[in-house]
C-alpha cells in the first residue's frame, strides 16, 4: 500500500465561545481520524450540523476564531513532500492553495469578488499556476468552463449577473483549473439540475481519474456518493461513526444512524415522503453522554448510554463506531 | 377574476450582459404564464435547467424585479406597482420568500436572531418581547431548531442546513398566505429534508399557504406538487399536474431531465453513470 495522500489523526476541534456571559465550547469535530490514498475520493455524509463542513475546514486549514484546534494532526504527503498543515505559515500556505489543494466552500460565492469581472479573478487565482501566456491561459479557462456548460461570455459577467447554479459552477472551475493534487468540496452541487450536475461529476471524475488527484468531497445528495466516491464516511454529532467502501456502506450499513440514512433515501416515483428520524439532533455544547446516538438509536443498551464506542476497523477495513453494530445478514434485511 | 391569488400573465425579463464591446440580450424569463387560484391552496414547484430563470421568476413575483414585458398579479393588483412603504409592509405579509444560497441571502454582519425579531414585530404585528421571542422559537421548532440554539449567532456560525431552516421559520412568522421559496432544502440531508417537505405540505392542508416551490429535486418534488413547471433558457417547456408531468414527460428536456436523475445506489462500474453528455454550453448567447 501506497502511503496516504492525507493523514488525519485523533484530530480535535471545538469552537469556543462566550455569549451573555457563558462559556459555551460546540465540540463540532471530536477525535477524528482518516487516511486517504492517492488517486481516491473520498465522500463525507451526515446529519446536518454534524461537523462535516468543520472538520474540512480544519483539514483545509482554513480555521478562524473561535474555532480552536485541540489535539490531533492533519499530514499531506505529495509525492513525497510532506508537510504538517497546521504548523505551515501563511505564505507556504499561500503556495499550495490552488495548485497542489484546492478548497471549494460551502455556499462560497466568496471567491467570487462581487465588484470584479469572474475574468478578472480567474487570472487573480489561477494564471500565475498555469504558466502560458494570457490569451493562451484564457483559452485554457474557456475550454474548461464549457466542460461545466458554461459559455465563454460568463467570462464577462459580474457574479450578481449570474444564477445561483452557474456562480457555483464558475467556483468549481476555478478550484479545479489548475488540476490540483487534492480538491476539498464542501456541497459543491447543490444549486445545479440533474443534467448539468451529471456533467459537472463526470468532469470532476474524469480530471481525477487522469491526474490520480485526490477528493475529499462534503454532500447531502447520496445519489452523489452512491456514483462518485470510492469509500464514504458518516458523520454523527462531530464523530465518524462509519466508514467503509461506498458500494459496502450502502448495500450493508452496519451503524443504525447509517441505517437509518440509507433507508431515507427518497426515490422518484416514491408517493410519500420516508420517515425523518425522530427527536432532534443533539447539542455539540452539551452532547449526550456514552454514545451520542443513543437517546435516537433503536438499539440503544445501558452500556451505550455509559460508555463511547470506538471506531473499531474489521478485517476486509470496514471501520464502525457502535456497541452493536448490524452484522452483514441484518443489515441487508433492513435495507 | 376575482378568486386568483396570483395571475403571472406572460412574463418576460431582458438582460444584457458581456463587455462593451460585445453587449447582447437575452431574455432571462421568456413569456411564462401560470395562476394559483385563492379557494384551493396548492404546491406549485418549478424545476429546470440551471440558468433557466427560476430565481429571475421568482424575484419578480415579490415585485424586487420589475418584468420587462407581461404582468404579475397577486390577489388582483400588479406587484410591480406597490409602491410605499405601508403597502408594501402588508404585501410582504402575505408574500414571503426563502432565498437560495442562505449564504448569500443574510448580511454576515447581522445576528440571525435579528432577522425572526424584525419579522415578528413588521409584518406579525407583535409588540412585546416575550411575544416576539415566543414566535420565533415556534417557528425555529417547526424546523427542528431552537430559539435558544440560535440566539445572538451570526451567518457564519451556523451550520448550511441551520442556517437554511432559519431562512424557512423566518418566512414562516408572518403566516403568509403564499410562500415564494428557492431551493429551500438544498443544503439539508435525506432525512431532515423529509421534515421539512412534511411542513411544507402540512402549511398547504392545514393552514392553507400556497407554495412556489423551486427546486432540483425531483424526488420531494414528485410527492408534495401539486402542479409542475419545467423552465429551460427561460421559457416553460412543460406545465401540467405534477406526476403526469414526471411520469410521462413530453417534451424532450423533460425526458433528458428525468432520465439524468442520479439513483442513490451504488453502479457497477464506478463513475459510470457520469459519463458526460453532449455539451450544450449555457450562457448569455443561448438564450439570444
Ligand atoms: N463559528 C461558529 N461558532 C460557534 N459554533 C459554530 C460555528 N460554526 C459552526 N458552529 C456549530 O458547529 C456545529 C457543526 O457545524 P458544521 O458547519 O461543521 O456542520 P455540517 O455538518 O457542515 O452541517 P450542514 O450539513 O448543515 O452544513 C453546528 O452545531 C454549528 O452550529
Ligand atoms: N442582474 C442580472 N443581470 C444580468 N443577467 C442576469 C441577472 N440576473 C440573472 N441574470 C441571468 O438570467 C439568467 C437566469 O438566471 P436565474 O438566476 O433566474 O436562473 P435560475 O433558473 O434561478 O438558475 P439556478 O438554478 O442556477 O439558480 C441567467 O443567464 C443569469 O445569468
Ligand atoms: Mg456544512
Ligand atoms: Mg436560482
Amino acid at each position: 500500500m501506497t502511503s496516504p495522500v492525507l493523514a488525519v489523526s485523533d484530530l480535535r476541534a471545538y469552537y469556543r465561545t462566550s455569549a451573555f456571559g457563558v462559556q459555551r465550547e460546540v465540540r463540532a469535530v471530536d477525535d477524528v481520524s482518516l487516511a486517504i490514498q492517492p488517486g481516491e475520493i473520498y465522500g463525507l455524509a451526515g446529519e446536518s450540523s454534524s461537523g462535516k463542513t468543520t472538520l474540512i475546514k480544519t483539514i483545509a486549514n482554513a480555521i478562524q476564531p473561535p474555532l480552536q484546534v485541540l489535539a490531533g494532526s492533519v499530514l499531506f504527503d505529495f509525492a513525497g513532500q510532506r508537510f504538517d498543515i497546521h504548523a505551515l505559515r501563511p505564505r507556504e500556505l499561500a503556495a499550495i492553495r490552488w495548485k497542489h489543494l484546492s478548497y471549494i466552500m460551502q455556499g462560497s460565492m466568496n471567491v467570487l469578488n462581487p465588484v470584479r469581472r469572474v475574468r478578472q479573478t480567474f487570472v487573480d487565482f489561477a494564471f500565475r499556476h498555469i504558466g502560458r501566456p494570457l490569451p493562451e491561459f484564457l483559452d485554457v479557462v474557456r475550454q474548461h468552463l464549457q466542460r461545466l456548460h458554461l459559455e465563454p461570455q460568463v467570462l464577462e459577467a459580474y457574479p450578481h449577473q449570474l444564477s445561483g447554479g452557474m456562480r457555483q459552477r464558475v467556483t468549481i472551475a476555478l478550484a479545479t483549473v489548475c488540476r490540483p493534487q487534492f480538491i476539498i468540496a464542501d456541497e459543491p452541487t447543490t444549486a445545479l439540475d440533474v443534467v448539468v450536475q451529471k456533467g459537472v461529476l463526470g468532469m470532476i471524475h474524469e480530471v481525477q481519474r487522469a491526474l490520480g488527484s485526490s477528493i475529499l468531497f462534503v454532500t447531502h445528495d447520496m445519489a452523489v456518493h452512491a456514483n462518485l466516491s470510492d469509500r464514504l464516511g458518516i458523520m454523527y454529532a462531530g464523530r465518524i461513526v462509519e466508514e467503509g467502501r461506498t458500494a459496502d456502506v450502502f448495500r450493508a450499513p452496519r451503524h443504525p444512524y447509517t441505517t437509518h440514512l440509507i433507508g431515507s433515501l427518497p426515490h422518484l416515483g416514491d408517493a410519500a415522503p420516508k420517515q425523518g428520524l425522530p427527536g432532534a439532533p443533539p447539542n455539540l455544547a452539551d452532547p449526550p453522554p456514552g454514545c451520542r446516538f443513543h437517546p435516537r438509536c433503536p438499539r440503544a443498551s445501558d452500556l451505550c448510554r455509559r460508555d463511547v464506542p470506538a471506531l473499531e476497523t474489521d478485517a476486509s477495513g470496514h471501520r464502525v463506531a457502535c456497541f452493536h453494530p448490524a452484522t452483514e445478514s441484518v443489515a441487508e434485511s433492513i435495507s | 377574476m376575482s378568486t386568483a391569488l396570483l395571475e403571472v400573465d406572460g412574463v418576460s425579463r431582458i438582460y444584457s450582459r458581456g463587455s462593451l464591446l460585445s453587449r447582447r440580450q437575452f431574455a432571462a424569463v421568456d413569456r411564462v404564464s401560470f395562476g394559483l387560484d385563492a379557494d384551493r391552496a396548492e404546491i406549485f414547484t418549478v424545476v429546470g435547467e440551471s440558468g433557466s430563470g427560476k430565481t429571475t421568476l421568482a424575484r419578480m413575483i415579490l415585485g424586487m424585479v420589475a418584468p420587462t414585458a407581461g404582468a404579475i398579479r397577486f390577489k388582483g393588483r400588479d406587484v410591480s406597482h406597490i409602491r410605499g412603504r405601508r403597502a408594501r409592509l402588508d404585501f410582504m405579509k402575505e408574500v414571503q420568500p426563502v432565498f437560495q444560497n442562505p449564504f448569500e441571502a443574510f448580511n454576515p454582519m447581522k445576528r440571525v436572531d435579528r432577522y425572526l425579531f424584525a419579522t415578528a414585530r413588521r409584518m406579525a404585528g407583535l409588540g412585546e418581547t416575550a411575544a416576539i421571542a415566543d414566535a420565533a422559537d415556534v417557528a425555529l421548532k417547526s424546523v427542528g431548531l431552537s430559539l435558544a440554539e440560535v440566539r445572538g449567532r451570526f451567518p457564519h456560525e451556523l451550520s448550511g442546513g441551520q442556517l437554511q431552516r432559519v431562512a424557512i421559520a423566518r418566512a414562516l412568522i408572518s403566516r403568509p398566505a403564499l410562500l415564494v421559496a428557492d431551493e429551500p432544502v438544498s443544503m439539508i440531508d435525506a432525512s431532515l429534508r423529509a421534515a421539512i417537505v412534511n411542513l411544507l405540505r402540512d402549511l398547504r392542508d392545514r393552514l392553507g399557504v400556497s407554495i412556489i416551490y423551486i427546486t432540483h429535486d425531483l424526488a420531494t418534488a414528485y410527492y408534495i406538487s401539486d402542479r409542475l413547471l419545467i423552465m429551460r433558457r427561460g421559457e416553460a417547456v412543460e406545465t401540467g399536474e405534477a406526476r403526469a408531468v414526471l411520469d410521462r414527460p413530453q417534451h424532450p428536456y423533460s425526458q433528458l431531465l428525468k432520465a439524468s436523475v442520479l439513483p442513490p445506489d451504488v453502479p457497477s462500474e464506478p463513475g459510470g453513470r457520469l459519463r458526460a453528455d453532449p455539451i450544450i454550453p449555457q450562457g448569455a448567447s443561448s438564450h439570444a
